[in-house]
Formats: C-alpha cells, structure tokens, sequence
C-alpha cells in the first residue's frame, strides 16, 4: 500500500510532463535554436561572399592606405599601411573622447548646480539650456556648429588678436610653445621640483596626523613644484643662452598659418557638440545627484556653520558622488560611441577611417569587425576605471 | 508551470521553423550559382581567373538576378541624387541625369517600360556595400571602373558610359594656374572615391604638400569649398562643372586646365552572376550601336520593315540575339523605343541644351575619333 502509489505515481508521469527534465530539455533546445540560428546567418554570409569572391582576407592591414588624412597627432602620409591608418583613427578618436569628456564633466556640473540656484536668472538659463539641446538631434547640432564656423572670413582675412591668436573659418590658430634647445636640461628640473612637491606633500601630511589637525598641503606642494621648475627655467636661459620653451607666433603663408597649432573647425564643431549635448545629460545627473542627497544633511552642515559653498562642496556633492557615477559612466560611453558621427563633418576618427578602407578595400566584414572590437575595447576600458573609481567611493556601511 | 511553458515551446518552435524558411528561398538558390560552382572554385585558387568569368557560355539560369528582378516586377537601381546632369532628384522626387537614364535604359529592356525602376540614392562610401550585400540590382552612379573595385571590392563593370578626368577646381582670385602653385593648400574631397586616392597620388608624385579635408557626403564637401575652408575641391571634371552651377557665385571659381586621372565611369553589377552582367553590358552597348546606326527613339518606327540584316537582328526582328543572355530578343528595339540612342542620353541631360553643355570629347563614336565602340550585335 504504501509502497504502491510512488511507483504507480512514476509510470504515470511521463518523462514530457516531468518538469525537471522539460526546464533542461527547453534550455537544450533553446541553445540549439539560438546556435542554429546564429550558425545559419554565419553560413549564409559566407556563402554569398564566396560566391562575389569576397571571402574574408586581412592580408589588406598590411598595404598602403593611399588616401590623405585631414589630421593626426602622429605623422601620417598616404603611403602608410590601412592597419596604420586605423591607428589614427583610434587616435582621433580617443582625444576627441577624452577632451570631449572633461569638457562635458565640467560643463555639466556647472549645468546642474545652476539648476538648482536660488538665483532665478541662473536657474532659468540652466533650464532652458537643458530643455533646448536635449531635445534637437546630435547631428544637426554638429551640422549647426559646422555651418556656424564657415561664417567666419577667409583664412586671408583672418581675424587677427594681437598676433597671437587668428580666428578663421578653417579654425583657430593659436601662439603655442615650442621646445628649445635647452629642453631636455629643463626636463631634470622639471623631474626635481615634482619629487620636492612630492616630499613636501608627505612631510605635511604626516605633520598633520602628529598634530591631529587638518591643514593645507597640496597647494604648498605645487607651489613648490612649480617654483623650482621656474628658478630652472631661468638658470637655464642664463647658462645656454635659449629658453627651453620659446612662443611659436603663427605667420600666414600663401595658403596655411606656419607655426602655432591650429585647431581646426571640424575638431572644434566636433568637440563643441558632443560637449553640449553631454553636458545636458550630465547636468542632470548632477541635479538629481544632488537632490538626492537627504535634506537633513544641508540642514546639519548649515547648523555647524559652513557657508553655503563649503556645505556643497564637503557635504553634499561627495555624498552626491555616489549616486552619480553609475550613470555619469553610461554618458561618457555615449560621448565616446557618439563621436563616430565626425564622420559627417569632415573629422577623420576611427569610424570615418573605416568607412574609406572599408570603400577601397571591399573587405566589409574584417573592417567592420575591427570597428566594432575598438569601441568595445575603449568602452570597456572606460567602464572598468568607472566601475574602479566607483567602488572606491561607495559608502562602507557597517 | 506547464502554462508557462507551452507559450515557451511554441516560440521556440516559431523560431525553429522561421530559420528553416529562411532557409528554403536559399536552397532555391543553390541550384542557380550550381552551375558557376566549379568555376567559384577555380576562383579561390587563382582569383586573377574571376575577371574574364563573365564570358563563359551564359545559360540563361533560372533563380538568378534576373529572374529575381522580373518576379519583383521592377529594378532597383543605385544612383547618385545629389550630381546635377548624372543624378539628381528634384523636389517632387524624380531622378533624372544620365546615369539614372540608363537604370531606365534597362528597365525598359526587361519589362518594356522605364519606369519599372525604384532608385536608391548613395552616397560614395555605401555603393559598393549596397551592391555587396544584394541592396541594389545594379550600380549606375559615377563609379569609376578599377581593377581593385572589379576584383576584391567584387564588382563587375559594364562598358564605360562615360570617359572622364579628376579635374581640380579652385578659386580665380586664389592666383593658382596649376596644381605646383597649390603648394600648403587645403584640398576638399570626397571620401570613398578614386578622386580621394588619384589626389594624394598626383600631389605625392609632384612632391606638393597639401592638406586634405574629406567629408563623407558630397555636398558637405562642397560646401565646405563653396564656403572658402577649402582652396580647391577635386572630383571628376563632368562632377565639377555639375557643382559649378551649384556654387553661391559660379563665376567666381574655375577649373584647372589639367587631368590628373582617367576616370572611365560605368555601371556596376555585384560578380558571380555572369548572365545578369552581361544584360546590362549589351544594354550600354545597344545604346551606343544605335547611335552608330543612327536609329533614334524618334525614327526607329522606320526601322521597321528595313532589310538590312545587321539592323533586323539588333532590333530582334529575326534572331534570338536576346535569349542568349536572359533578355527578350527586341531589348535593343525597347531600350532606343522608350530611352533613346547614347546621343540622345548625352544631349538630354549634359548637352548644348543643358547648363552643363559639356563637349563631348572622348565620348563620341569611335568613327568620330571618340571611344565609344560596340561589339556587333550578332
């Protein structure tokens, strides 16, 4: 009797009405669904490559490129390899990024704080900024920023600023530094007064601890640092007869500024949306950063006596922090994602390189891979120092 | 639970089935290309064998690119929307331009009507992938024929349509007369283009430094020149005197008396499908013998009753000169019909009549010392 029923109960059940092995069985079959399917657009792509003769081939990374790049911080000429070319565009890429989000972080903290002002100008102004750029599309604020720039004159009739600085519809050419003879010598000084800095930043540190009372360290520190690379600076054009740094002052040729460094408008309008546009979304972090913190916290630090700048400075926005840096990395990852539309101004980045070796070589589905690993990897780089950084900040609750 | 999971099964089952058709219109194909497996083969161990495939006996195959493109009832054909006199789309959507002409010209060969065309405007970086990936049927958009684009871009050219140089345009007052005066210029171009290339070749062999800006669309790019950020702007000249005419002041700019290129522009076809590209290379040929016969679309009802054999199997009035590569044996008669002769293509929209009025230089009949010459029709 009682030994009957289970065994009754087991031929009952057949194995299809098991749910142990129907939840395997479903996984089973799902993954095969998931990997034929994957399987059958691979052989697809493939066999429609093979028959155009396309098959893949990266033989082509090795081969000159042949087409111009506008601009590049290493040395490039046509006659360097496709391989070397993406280098550039990675480049381009990254300094775009980078500039692009400390801009947009600065810009964007300032954004949100005068959201939340008491005063109503300020606020107002903020609000409408917001509420203007977030909603007009990415690319046509570049296209505005690029037609924007072409009203300024003719590289001949440049707007010119003390010589120094000429404004221009090709960009800006600024007076920049240029290495002297004696720079390397300034180099070891430089090397010296940053160890001094160093020292001195400790040595105050631990002065603070003995004593057990907060105190100023860093800007002594610097102060430091940079009075001994200055007292180099000087003994060096004393002793050599150059300064190590000498002003590089641009001068119009035919066609070109020689000298100085010009930032171009396409970097510029690049530059100038993708900051702008952050910026808005940034700002909102912030705000809502900010707001999150509770108001008792204000309330508190007001009671102990800090003014309003110390209370958001030392109470509110490290707490705030916390809060922000999740999302704050989600926009950093879209400034960096959202720089691939230099291609439509003129701005040589890594996708705008890709799309021309993509055009020339014919190899679409090694150039696109090779595109889409390289945002990954800066992404996910950009991810795990955010993640790092976040971490290291997050309330140790006990 | 076991309400959860029939919903479950049965998406799972959906997607198992979607993926098999997927799969059936594929194993429909496979019969097709089965006849150029062995040469695609062939192809793998020695791809210089791939250019000349086209000329292997063409059966007429069922399930290629034709008969695709007459069971969806129109061609889909990629043209540039944004060159005035090659293709150009007004403001109630019409392409016209002589590229878009002969999309027309073929259309009108394999359904009899011109207008069984739907046009995809591209840019110069998406051409080539529209073709790759079966987006468009066939290419008609200033593409400059190169052995690199026949080979491992993995097009097939038809016959060149039109005879072209890079030309150079630039500024009158700028003072430049020709291309070592433009040492430290800033040089606006196209990207994607053989333009891009032939341009950091010619200033690299002449030892001219220079600096290039180069914008994805073509209007940008001339935009930017127009604007003055550039101090020359470079494409093919039949391209330059096309954005002349768009210019703010076209009197202000000229171009440069010098060819830095040959530029021969033809359609294109994606490779691998032998008897699709050899329809559209006798369609741009039938364009061209018309024009040596003198047959127009205005006095080809002549032509009807001729005797002269030549022009009665070009017309498919006997023969079946058409069936051998997959077209109907009056292709030609239904081209000149409804499209015209070359003559009358060049004239409609790059002629005397047009503000382009390009001469027609090496785009005439071979009798007339050009480089137009068709195979014969028989």
């Amino acid at each position: 009797m009682s030994v009957a029923p289970p065994s009754q109960q087991q031929a009952r059940i057949p194995f299809y009405r098991d749910t142990r092995i129907i939840a395997v069985l479903l996984q089973i079959i799902f993954l095969f669904v998931v990997v034929g399917f994957i399987w059958f657009l691979y052989s697809n792509m493939m066999a429609g490559l093979r028959r155009s003769n396309l098959l893949p081939n990266y033989s082509f990374l090795s081969q000159p490129a042949g087409f111009p790049i506008s601009e590049s911080p290493i040395p490039y000429d046509p006659g360097r390899t496709y391989g070397y070319a993406f280098i550039i565009g990675v480049l381009n890429t990254l300094r775009v990024s980078v500039i692009g989000v400390v801009l947009a972080t600065i810009l964007g903290v300032i954004i949100g704080i005068s959201r939340l002002s008491s005063n109503w100008l300020l606020r107002s102004v903020a609000t409408g900024y917001v509420e203007l750029v977030r909603n007009i599309p990415l690319l046509l604020q570049l296209f505005f920023w690029m037609i924007m720039s072409q009203a300024f004159p003719r590289i001949q009739d440049s707007i010119n600023l003390g010589g120094l600085l000429y404004l221009h519809n090709r960009g800006v050419t600024l007076t920049w530094m240029r290495e002297g003879s004696s720079f390397g010598a300034w180099l070891i000084w430089i090397g010296i007064g940053g160890l001094a800095g160093v020292i001195l930043y400790i040595a105050r540190r631990i002065q603070f601890v003995r004593r057990d009372r907060p105190g100023v360290a860093l800007p002594w520190a610097l102060l430091l640092a940079a009075g001994v690379a200055l007292v180099g600076f000087i003994i060096l054009r004393i002793s050599s007869g150059t300064w190590p740094l000498a002003l590089d002052i641009p001068e119009l040729q035919r066609f070109s500024f020689q000298g100085g460094i010009t930032i171009t408008t396409n970097f510029a309008a690049l530059i100038m949306g993708l900051v702008i546009y952050t910026a808005v979304y940034i700002g909102e972090i912030v705000r809502s950063g900010i707001q999150a913190v509770n108001k008792g916290q204000r309330e508190a630090a007001r009671a102990l006596g800090l003014t309003p700048g110390q209370t958001l400075r030392l109470v509110i926005f490290p707490q705030a922090l916390r809060i922000m840096i999740p999302p704050m990395t989600s926009q950093y990852l879209n400034l960096t994602k959202n720089s691939s539309l230099a291609v439509a101004i003129g701005f040589p980045d890594l996708f705008s390189v890709a799309g021309t070796t993509l055009n020339q070589t014919g190899q679409t589905v090694p150039v696109m891979l090779i595109v889409m690993l390289s945002y990954l990897s800066v992404s996910l780089v950009t991810s795990l120092l955010m993640n790092w950084y976040n971490k290291r900040i997050q309330l140790v609750e006990r | 639970m076991r309400r959860q999971v029939l919903p479950a099964l049965a998406t799972a089952l959906a997607l198992a089935l979607t993926a098999c058709g997927g799969q059936t219109p594929q194993a429909a194909n496979t019969p097709a290309p089965a006849t150029s497996a062995p040469a695609a083969v062939a192809d793998t161990a020695a791809p210089a064998t791939q250019a000349p495939a086209a000329s292997p006996a063409a059966q007429p195959s069922p399930g290629g690119r034709i008969q695709t493109i007459i069971s969806r009832g129109n061609l889909i054909c990629g043209v540039n929307s944004v060159l005035p006199g090659f293709g150009n789309v007004d403001s109630t959507g019409n392409f016209s331009g002589f590229d878009v002409e002969f999309c027309r010209a073929i259309a009108a060969a394999l359904f009899d009507d011109p207008t069984k065309v739907e046009f995809r405007p591209l840019n110069a970086q998406e051409r080539f992938t529209a073709l790759q990936s079966g987006e468009v049927d066939v290419l008609s958009r200033n593409t400059t024929a190169t052995l690199t684009r026949d080979g491992s871009v993995g097009l097939d050219f038809a016959p060149v349509t039109f005879y072209d140089g890079q030309g150079m345009m630039v500024r009158k007052d700028s003072g430049i007369e020709s291309l070592e005066d433009m040492e430290g210029a800033r040089i606006c171009v196209q990207s994607g283009t053989t333009t891009e290339l032939n341009l950091a070749d010619q200033f690299r062999s002449r030892n001219i430094n220079f600096e290039a800006v180069i914008f994805q669309e073509a209007d940008p790019t001339f935009q930017a020149y127009d604007s003055g950020q550039c101090d020359g702007f470079t494409t093919d000249k039949s391209g330059l005197v096309s954005y002349q005419t768009k210019a703010t002041n076209p009197d202000d700019h000229m171009i440069l008396d010098v060819t830095m290129s040959k530029e021969p522009l033809a359609p294109a076809v994606l490779q691998g499908d032998a008897q699709w590209a050899d329809a559209v290379r006798w369609v741009v040929y039938a364009t061209i013998e018309a024009e040596e016969l003198g047959i127009t679309s205005a006095n080809i009802g002549d032509f009807a009753a001729t005797e002269d054999p030549n022009i009665r199997r070009f017309l498919g009035v006997e023969g079946e000169l058409g069936a051998g590569i997959g077209l109907p044996n009056d292709f030609a008669a239904r081209v000149i019909k409804h499209v015209g002769n070359y003559q009358e293509i060049y004239n409609r929209n790059l002629g005397p009549d047009t503000p382009f009025n390009l001469p027609r230089g090496l785009n005439t009949l071979y009798t007339e010392g050009g480089l137009l010459y068709s195979p014969p029709f028989r």
